[in-house]
This record gives structure tokens, sequence and C-alpha cells, in this order.
């Protein structure tokens, strides 16, 4: 499939809006789904629908087969060792939370201390708050330099002998920086320390391979990956699967049980509590065929094109600044604009039908480093051109018109 | 939906000079509203007299064009009010921004309702009506006395 019409195969974005052409960026927040996704959850429902794992009859069979063939393909484009290291959750929240809840149980005391960053989204901090409520543990915050990104420098020197989780964002969410994970993860290991990655912008983004990686924890948002919502994944190494304790209980993650005790299977199952989203899991195995087809490294070299087009593009125009300068960065700009509120911005960017986000994105850590409320941030995906940068630059002049700016 | 319904030329002014921003002086009463799916702040200061009445109001605050409008036109239009005017203001511009109402107090020029009456355009606009009732709400915490 050739990059440059992949527009065609996302029926939203032939929708139009009071007229006129939707231009979405605003993919950072959730991504379109092509229509072979779309297809895929109307057929399964159609001739394929059962609840997984538990019947016998022929259905139930189906339906368990195209689920588990899904783990199957995310173990493969992951790079996993084995399919036991795929998790399916609701979202990557409950992937962070998975582990916050059943590593920290297990491995964190009172005055043990996590790692995270100030450019972590919420996701990957509340969680592990709820550690340093609970079992009195200590977060601290890897500064974020004047470029908006994170040295391993100023990871080092926080790590100390209590230093017992390092959890970081693999590509941020506001200003793009792409963190050396690699450089990390190397140096956490000659610390004994495991490593988190959230991965909800570096997936849809970024050639992924755990192995290569070296990380003990990967945390994936589907519906970023032009996948369905409800769903997220955890990749977790075999080694941690095996000794953590299971994060929710009920149905499908038990083994036996007793009035006087209970046993539990192994991973995935042991993680994966009542009935999941079968549906958006079969789904989402279309998402991952899709960018397999497109080819990752196609989709990192399109989007990085129109990223640097829209950033050169903003930067002519003296009104707007640009939220950080990241040397290695992803498909995100972050912005704002002399006189005028981000929320201003973006509805009266919506008039003209460019879809962008505006806010603190869930990173007030970072916000309030940099002293503004909130940005504005448009974010390309696989389905961005140059007409799109071209419009939402005409729709910030048309901002300013407004404004009289 | 119209753009120009919302940004009129009243909230582009108020919104780019508001007016009583500060904490208004002798103040006896304060309240703060946060938005939290926009981090907009605001924090209102009365000056409430010995029946209520509202000698004297401000704000401070950021946010939106439509927040620094609102808190502006709201402080401007109460300061100096009776309690129970103040109150029936509040009440009617509320009821505006949900239920499509007029704004029907009398106590009020015809200017000043014309003023009130040009923030309702954000109804059209539902993710950004907090924009315009965070002040509102807050100025009535201030003015209840609770906290």
């Amino acid at each position: 499939m050739n990059i440059n019409n992949v527009k065609s195969e996302f029926p939203i974005l032939q929708e139009k809006l009071k007229g006129k052409p939707l231009i979405y960026l605003d993919s950072a927040n959730s991504a379109q789904k092509p229509k072979s996704v779309i297809d895929r959850i109307s057929k399964f429902y159609k001739k394929e629908f059962s609840n997984i794992g538990r019947s016998v009859h022929k259905l139930a069979v189906t339906a368990t087969n195209r689920f588990e063939e899904t783990r199957d393909l995310v173990k493969k484009y992951l790079n996993a060792k084995s399919r036991e290291e795929i998790i399916f959750t609701k979202n990557a929240t409950e992937a962070i939370n998975l582990v916050a809840s059943s590593y920290g149980e297990k491995f964190i005391q009172k005055g043990d201390e996590i790692l995270l960053t100030e450019l972590e989204h919420h996701a990957n901090y509340v969680p592990w708050h709820f550690l340093r409520e609970k079992k009195g543990a200590i977060i601290k915050f890897a500064k974020c330099n004047d470029k908006g990104e994170v040295d391993v420098d100023d990871i080092k020197k926080l790590i100390t002998s209590k230093t017992k989780m390092i959890s970081v964002t693999h590509l941020s969410n506001v200003t793009g920086a792409i963190l050396p994970i690699k450089k990390i993860v190397d140096l956490a290991k000659t610390k004994k320390i495991p490593v988190l990655v959230d991965g909800c912008q570096g997936a849809p983004h970024l050639p992924l391979d755990v192995q290569e990686l070296g990380c003990d924890f990967y945390a994936i948002s589907c519906h970023k990956m032009y996948g369905p919502t409800g769903v997220g994944i955890l990749y977790a190494k075999k080694k941690w699967t095996d000794i953590l304790p299971p994060y929710q209980g009920g149905g499908g993650m038990i083994e036996e049980v007793k009035k006087e005790s209970i046993t539990f299977p192994e991973s995935p199952t042991k993680f994966e509590a009542g009935t999941l989203q079968t549906a958006e899991v079969v789904g989402f195995s279309e998402s991952i065929r899709f960018i397999e087809n497109i080819g990752i490294k196609n989709i990192m070299e399109h989007e990085k094109k129109i990223t640097e087009y829209g950033i050169e593009k903003l930067k002519r125009n003296n009104s707007v600044k640009i939220i950080g300068e990241p040397k290695d960065r992803g498909s995100i700009i972050s912005f704002t604009i002399k006189g005028i509120h981000p929320h201003d911005i973006a509805t009266i960017l919506d008039d003209d039908g460019v879809a962008i986000r505006a806010g603190h994105h869930c990173c007030q850590i970072f916000h309030e480093k940099i002293g503004v409320a909130a940005t504005a941030r448009a974010s390309i995906g696989i389905y961005n051109d140059k007409d799109d940068i071209d419009m939402l630059c005409k729709a910030i002049d048309n901002c300013k018109k407004i404004f009289k700016i | 939906m119209e753009l120009k319904e919302l940004y009129q030329e009243i909230i582009l002014d108020h919104g780019k000079n508001p007016r009583n921003k500060g904490r208004c002086n002798e103040f006896n009463s304060d309240a703060e509203g946060y938005n939290p799916l926009c981090g907009d702040k605001v924090h209102i200061y009365l000056r409430v007299g010995k029946y209520k009445e509202v000698q004297d109001s401000s704000f401070e605050g950021e946010g939106c064009a439509i927040s620094l409008a609102s808190a502006s036109i709201l402080t401007e239009i109460i300061k100096g009010k009776d309690y129970n005017v103040a109150k029936k203001i509040i009440e009617d511009f509320l009821n505006m921004i949900k239920n499509e109402t007029k704004i029907t107090i009398n106590s009020l020029s015809d200017e000043q309702k014309t003023t009130l009456m040009s923030l309702s355009g954000v109804k059209q606009f539902p993710m950004r009506v907090k924009c315009a009732t965070m002040a509102w709400h807050t100025f009535n915490t201030a003015l209840e006395g609770k906290k």
C-alpha cells in the first residue's frame, strides 16, 4: 500500500464537516480507523462472535482462535520472546496500573524510589502516586531540559540504591521528544532496576523490538495505533509475568477455586480477568496488518517529512511559538499563539474543519514547569499530508484575524 | 454554529482588556474555581456589606477569551448590586446558558442585558460552556461565603 493514497482507506476522512473536509491533526489523542479494522469488527460480530476460552461450541473455538491469533501477531510485531509476555488490557493506562499495582504490591517498601520524568503523561504518574500513598514510596522526576528532552544523565543523577523502578515515556505527547530508551535500559540494567516504557506515542510511530530495547515492560494504547478503543497491551518480560501476582480477580483468570484457597494459571491468563474486549482485540489484528502493509519505517519517514514541513511553516509565523525543540522528535507539534488562548485557537480551527487538541494534554507537571497552563497541539498521523499543514496554517491566520493580531 | 456569535466584539474586548482584574480593596470573601479539563483558573474577590450587598468585586485568573470576558462582564455588572439582585442576575445568566431563556431582571439597563447576552453564543459550543459559567458558579460560592 502506498502511503500517499492512505487517506482513502479511512472512511471518516471522507466525511465533510459543515461542508468542509476534515483535517484531522489529533492522532496523538486517538487515531482514526481504517476500513479494514472497522470491517473486521463488524464481520466478527456477524459471523464469528462468542465468548472466548470458555465454551466448547464451534463459535467459541473460532472466536478464541481469532483472539489468540491477535496475540501471536502482537508478539511477532513487538518481537517478544513468547506469547505469555503479551497481556491484553483495556488501555495503556490499565497496563501501567497493572504493573504499579502487582509489582508495587510485591516489591515496593516504604522509602523505595520510583523514577519518572517531568514529561510523563498523568497515566504514568498517578498509578505510582497511589503506591506513594499506599506504601510510602518516593517519586522522583528526572528533569526535562529547555529543548523538551530528557537526558540520560539526568536520570543517572537520581538513581540511588533505593530506586526500584524507572518508568518513562518513549515519545513525549507534548514536546514530541523521543527518549533514549536503549541508553536508559542499559543504565538501569547495571543497577538491576526494571524499566517500564509508556509506549502510547512510541508504538504507533516507531519501529519496535522489545528484545532490542531490553525494557521490562512496554505499555501500548491500541486506539492510537489505528485500532479500536478499549484495548491496551502490556508487554512484560516472562521473568516478571512468572512472579507478579494477579492484578484483578474474576472469571477466566483462575486455575482452581475452593472455599479455602484459589490457585492461578500462568500469564497471560492470570492477568486477564473477566470477559475481554473480544471483537476489539480481533479488530486490532487488522491495525497491525495495516501498519505492516505500509511499513513502519515508511510511516516514520512520511510523518517526519510532514512534521518538519509543519514546524518550518509554523516558525515563519511570528505569533506562533513552538513548545520544545528536541533533536530526536516524533510527529507532535505543540504551540502557543501570543494573545490567543489555546482553547480559543482550537474552537476557531475547528470551524475551519481542523481538529487539534488544546489543554495540558494530561501533562500538568510539564506545563507547570514551563509556566504555561495550556498549549495547542497538532499531531500528525499516517494519513496527514502537506495540504493538511497548509490548512492548519490558514486556519491559524484566521484565528489571528478574529483576534486582530 | 456560528463562530461570529461566540467571538463577538464585546467578548473580544473584555477578553483582551478584562475589567476588575486583581484583588479589590478590603475584600472579605473569595472563592476559587478550577476547570481540571483545561487548567483554567478563576479566583473571585468580593467586598460584601452588612446586608450582603456586593460593594466591590474583582477576579484573578487565567484562561481563554470566553472565560476572561465572562469574569470581566460578571464583576462589572454585579458590582454595587444588592444581594437579591445579584442572586437573580446569576440565576438568569446560568439559565440563559443552560436553557436559552432571556435575561429578565428589570434592574439592568438594556446595554447591560445586551452585554450579558453576548455570552449566550457559547451554548452552541457545548465543550466551551464551562468557560463561560465557571466564574459565575465561583462568584456564587464567594457570595454565599461557602468555601
